[in-house]
């Protein structure tokens, strides 16, 4: 609705005499998500601070029982059998669902970072939103005050990665140092890496979304992040770009101290969205530096993955919601 | 050898025979050579007709392709979540139909059936066409056509093989192979009528032309011999293939995570889907032709109650299905396959379930009944239902699935776009296109194989003047036709 016909500059904040009727006409609004209820998944886990703090491995325990009939969860069996090899670092990340206010503040980061093209109404529409990290936003309870969830969700750069196996040109691949990349130039476009992603935070050029022609944009652009073309899919890297910045440099250090060896410290790379996150809900690092941050996290008892049932593995992972609302305050249904 | 006058009255078809009174070898040779033989003048108006239609909608085909390669996937309506739409709908629904040729020309004549004679080559033609058609979605799906030769294992500066797990992968082995098998048994089972139409042609230009596609075939016992080895090693490459090209599609689904896409029982039920298809895919395209050319003698009311048999009982293994589908999600206990059934059952699409099962299930039931299998506007019904039913299952699999998988938050719907449509009509101009060009070129029913037909109807019919036969009683009894010698007696080109 364009209301600044009635914005004047005499009076930008207040208006007289107008009316609104209706016309009868309808007028398409677009989101980038279409449904909000979680549908009795174990896909965001909540829980309160009294009961936490009696016993922090509560929260996991309630989803079990619900799921197995039991506080633990069986061991999930698996096809594949030995485990990769991450010998130097393995990244990872940790995002805290008590921390995270769903600011967007990281969508629009990675954006800028990572030269993600701006499709407009018409393809949002169509479920074509090109964001590598997106705010899930689910609510529950009372339909009149319904308790709000917020959940950043990026490639979850799962170990048993479900997209890999099913590329047929193999452009999508994972490195030594376990994460899973998507390799531009090889992808053809099957699309059955996305289809086949449970987390679906693949995206896709559907058509020439990156203006290439206008040479004025690549000023705008990081030129240190590939512009895609038409045909080829996408997704967030874990911002590749700033860990091989950050490896190149520790190289030069070691080179010159005379040593083979690198050592990257934990937060020197700081991922975009981590960067931008008001709360430092987002923490990134090598999950093989025991006193790593972001390892610290995933130790915690209440740090988990969605969809654990598929066994993908993911180096992703979230810190349950802990709750301390006051009695007064506490909604119906919350929890 | 026995030359009998045509009958003056047309013959009464009384649904039991495979070949109707009063057919000679004359006879046989001429009603289907005449077809192609025809002056280009002298086509009947119907081919204009339809071939118009068939051209016109064939270029309705080029321009979205070249509308799809000047701007991209994105004018179709796929999106994320639902990254596959009607480009692989429409792709395992043309590649399905192409199965009930395989199964005629490779199964039947394994087995001995030999009332498969006159539908054969026809089928086989469908077959082929029908894989052109799918053949080319898989390629123009893509996010970049003009890399699809990177799914080959080529060598390459790159040293890049293709990734082998993929069933893409599979899927381009498949369906090379397949189309390739067809092609050749295809090209094959023509020859000795290329040299009946090499001798029957008065034109020095057909005389030249048919000749060099006849490979100097001139109909002697050798020939025989080994065209009729050469047609069993060929059945047998292509039995397998029934099975299995069918079978490697259903992977592209089954080896995936996704609920309503990994479940076990898909190989199976994909190829009795397809042959089910297929023949109904048959019935309705055979039935007009038939009727508009005079076959009525060749393909009977007896090969039309034959095939209503088999798409029911192939409709019915794809019923098994169905349930082994509800089963496995109910008694999954997992919360996202339990999803899939109450989606398919209530959610957004519902429709097109309820509208494959009406199709698919209830539809064909009335051919339980000898009735319904002998009249011809009943099968053409209930052939068209089952078109649109086996689409709408492919919708089912393919489409709601993707539409509601395991994160609510990407849920979101499907709406095929005008390219969508305009492609898919575009794929029966390719098809028509074709077909009208292979009925007016080439001779659709196979005249060696009802020339043998006749001649074992023939000797059926002298054993029966004589008395039941005991068994074993007459040398070389064989109702069937296996036998090469016997085949070459009724079967010697251009020998009346």
């Amino acid at each position: 609705m364009n209301v600044y016909p009635i914005r004047t500059s005499d009076a930008l904040w207040f208006g007289a005499g107008a009316n609104v009727t209706a016309t009868g006409n309808s007028y398409q609004l677009v989101s980038t998500q279409d449904h909000w209820t979680l549908e009795e998944r174990d896909i965001y886990r909540i829980g309160n601070f009294a009961a936490f703090r009696e016993n922090p491995k509560v929260i996991a325990e309630e989803v079990y029982l619900e799921e197995y009939g039991n506080v633990g969860r069986p061991e999930y069996q698996s096809f594949f059998t030995g485990e990769h090899a991450y010998p130097k670092q393995a990244w990872g990340m940790s995002i805290d669902l008590t921390a995270c206010i769903g600011c967007n503040a990281c969508v629009i980061a990675c954006q800028a970072e990572n030269n993600i093209p701006i499709v407009g109404k018409s393809e949002i529409a169509r479920g074509r939103e090109m964001h590598w990290i997106r705010i899930d936003r689910y609510f529950a309870g009372n339909l009149d005050n319904p308790s709000t969830y917020m959940m950043p969700m990026a490639c979850m750069q799962c170990e048993q990665a479900p997209c890999e196996i099913v590329c047929p040109v193999a452009a999508t691949v994972h490195d030594y140092e376990g994460l899973n990349n998507m390799v531009y130039n090889r992808c053809v476009g099957t699309k059955y890496c996305s289809n086949n992603c449970p987390y679906k935070v693949r995206r896709f050029n559907f058509l020439q979304y990156s203006d290439i022609d206008t040479i004025q944009f690549t000023l705008m652009r990081n030129p240190e992040v590939t512009v895609r073309n038409r045909g080829v899919m996408e997704k967030c890297t874990y911002c590749v770009q700033r860990i091989s910045d950050a490896r190149i440099e520790a190289k030069k250090v070691a080179v010159a101290a005379g040593s083979q060896d690198y050592v990257i410290d934990d937060g020197v790379i700081v991922t975009a969205c981590e960067g931008a996150c008001p709360t430092n809900a987002i923490v990134f690092g090598d999950i093989n530096d025991a006193n790593s941050r972001v390892k610290k996290l995933k130790d915690e008892p209440h740090s988990y993955y969605p969809l654990g049932i598929l066994n993908t593995k993911p180096r992703t992972t979230y810190l349950a919601r802990v709750r301390n609302p006051h009695e007064s305050l506490e909604v119906e249904g919350e929890g | 050898m026995q030359q009998a006058q045509r009958l003056n009255t047309p013959p009464v078809d009384t649904g039991d025979a495979y070949l109707l009174q009063g057919e000679t070898y004359t006879s046989i040779s001429d009603s289907i050579s005449n077809v192609p033989l025809t002056g280009p003048l002298k086509t009947p108006r119907g081919w204009f007709i339809g071939f118009t239609i068939a051209f016109a909608l064939l270029m309705v085909y080029f321009v979205s392709i070249a509308w799809l390669f000047i701007r991209g996937v994105g004018i179709w309506g796929i999106n994320i979540p639902v990254g596959w739409g009607m480009d692989i709908i429409n792709f395992v629904w043309w590649i399905g139909i192409g199965h009930a040729g395989t199964l005629i020309s490779a199964i039947l004549l394994l087995l001995n059936q030999s009332w498969r004679n006159s539908i054969n080559r026809f089928a086989e033609a469908m077959t082929l066409f029908a894989v052109a058609c799918a053949g080319m979605y898989p390629i123009l799906h893509l996010g970049r056509p003009w890399l699809f030769y990177w799914l080959t294992p080529y060598p390459n500066t790159m040293g890049m093989w293709p990734q082998f797990r993929s069933p893409l992968t599979w899927d381009v082995f498949a369906i090379s192979t397949y189309a390739l098998v067809s092609l050749v048994f295809w090209l094959v089972g023509l020859m000795p009528d290329f040299a009946t139409m090499r001798d029957r042609s008065t034109h020095p230009l057909g005389r030249t032309l048919w000749g060099i596609a006849a490979l100097g075939w001139r109909g002697s016992a050798k020939h025989w011999h080994r065209y009729e080895m050469a047609s069993l090693l060929l059945a047998g490459l292509s039995t397998p293939l029934v099975v299995s090209v069918h079978s490697i599609i259903s992977l592209d689904f089954a080896v995936s995570q996704l609920p309503g896409w990994q479940v076990t029982v898909f190989p199976p039920y994909f190829v009795a889907g397809a042959v089910f298809a297929g023949f109904a895919m048959v019935l309705l395209l055979m039935i007009p032709i038939r009727s508009w050319y005079g076959f009525q003698a060749y393909i009977t009311m007896r090969h039309l109650d034959v095939m209503a048999k088999i798409m029911l009982a192939t409709g019915m293994i794809v019923v098994y299905g169905y349930f082994m589908e509800v089963f496995a999600s109910v008694y999954s206990g997992n919360v996202y396959e339990e999803y899939l059934l109450e989606n398919r059952l209530f959610g957004p699409s519902a429709w097109a379930y309820y509208g494959l099962l009406f199709c698919n299930a209830i539809a064909i039931q009335p051919l339980w009944f000898k009735r319904v299998r002998q009249s011809i506007p009943a099968l053409i019904v209930i052939s068209a239902i089952v078109s649109v039913g086996m689409w709408l299952e492919r919708y089912v699999i393919i489409v709601i699935s993707l539409e509601r998988d395991f994160l609510p938050s990407s849920w979101a719907q499907y709406n095929p776009t005008f390219w969508d449509w305009s492609l898919y009509l575009g794929t029966f101009g390719l098809f028509f296109t074709l077909l009208f060009l292979f009925i007016r070129i080439l001779p659709m029913i196979n005249i060696f194989e009802m020339r043998l037909m006749l001649n074992q109807e023939r000797q059926r019919a002298a054993w029966y003047a004589e008395g039941t036969p005991k068994p074993g009683s007459h040398k070389g009894h064989d109702d069937h036709g296996s036998n090469p010698e016997k085949r070459t007696t009724g079967a010697t080109a251009a020998g009346d």
